[in-house]
């Protein structure tokens, strides 16, 4: 086996990562490195550095997964790694982020006001609001913690039941960070 | 001696994402460039646990012999 290196133990900071938006919502904000650090590894490096060593989710679903067994480790549909759907489920997932972003726009100029709530499924509404104290920062900043972590659980959601029914990493294979960096790699490479 | 067996990738389902690379005993197997997850012959030893991990389904073992060299 591969001598373990500091990176092997990035699970861990996925873990502290959703623990975090339990306490103070503020923290979602963080995850902000989990969607620029490929992108820069893809258009600087071109190569998935991050997917390949860095990602702690990957790292997570591969413990959980694998050493742990909480999975049934039967190869995922093939249709998981077509084309068709993972560009479609990248562009539903960018659509969504897009409309949270714009979510965000709306309370900045006073349009709509704060939601202490987080969506799950881009559906169900659950009141998170003893993560936050009104008033911390300005309210565009708290609805966009609110909505970038709404779709951090939600992956996580999703990338937990391929887990337990496929192969420990099947999020992987439409995974949209995972679609674009590859999808830049082969730009640049080619 | 060279195994009897060796991992290939169906590049065209392959998501590079790099999870065959970090269960490789021999590091045969690795991401090229960020494209797709290309095997090396002479260190490939056909154990398939590249292919049990992928989560694609896209490596399959293959007699060495076939084998395009
Ligand atoms: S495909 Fe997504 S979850 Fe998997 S390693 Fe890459 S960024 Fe992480
Ligand atoms: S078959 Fe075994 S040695 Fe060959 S690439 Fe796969 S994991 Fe590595
Ligand atoms: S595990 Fe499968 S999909 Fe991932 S890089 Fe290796 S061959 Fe490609």
């Amino acid at each position: 086996m591969r001598r373990k290196r500091w990176y092997d133990y990035l699970w861990i900071w996925s873990i502290v990562y959703f623990a975090l938006g339990f306490f103070n919502i503020l923290f979602a904000w963080l995850g902000m490195i989990d969607f620029l650090l490929p992108l820069a590894f893809a258009a600087f490096g071109g190569n998935k550095f991050f997917c390949n060593h860095l990602c702690g989710r990957g790292q997570l679903f591969q413990k959980l997964g694998g050493e742990l067994k909480c999975s049934r480790n039967k190869p995922s549909p093939r249709w998981f790694s077509a084309k068709w759907f993972r560009y479609g489920f990248l562009v539903f997932f960018l659509v969504m982020f897009g409309n949270m972003v714009f979510q965000t726009y709306l309370v900045a100029v006073g349009a709509e006001s704060l939601r202490e709530a987080i969506k799950l499924f881009w559906t169900f509404r659950i009141p998170w609001g003893w993560t936050y104290t009104a008033g911390t920062v300005s309210p565009w900043i708290a609805q966009f913690s609110f909505g970038f972590y709404s779709l951090m659980l939600t992956s996580l959601l999703i990338g937990l039941i391929v887990m337990v029914l496929y192969r420990p990493r099947s999020w992987c294979t439409f995974c949209p960070m995972g679609t674009m960096t590859q999808s830049i790699c082969k730009i640049k490479n080619h | 001696m060279a195994s009897k067996r060796i991992a290939v990738v169906e590049q065209g389902r392959c998501v590079a994402c790099g999870a065959c690379e970090n269960v490789c005993p021999r590091k045969a197997i690795g991401v090229y460039k960020g494209c797709y997850a290309r095997v090396d012959l002479s260190l490939c030893v056909g154990c398939g646990k590249c292919g049990q991990t992928c989560p694609a389904g896209c490596i399959r073992l293959q007699e060495r012999t076939e084998a395009p060299v």
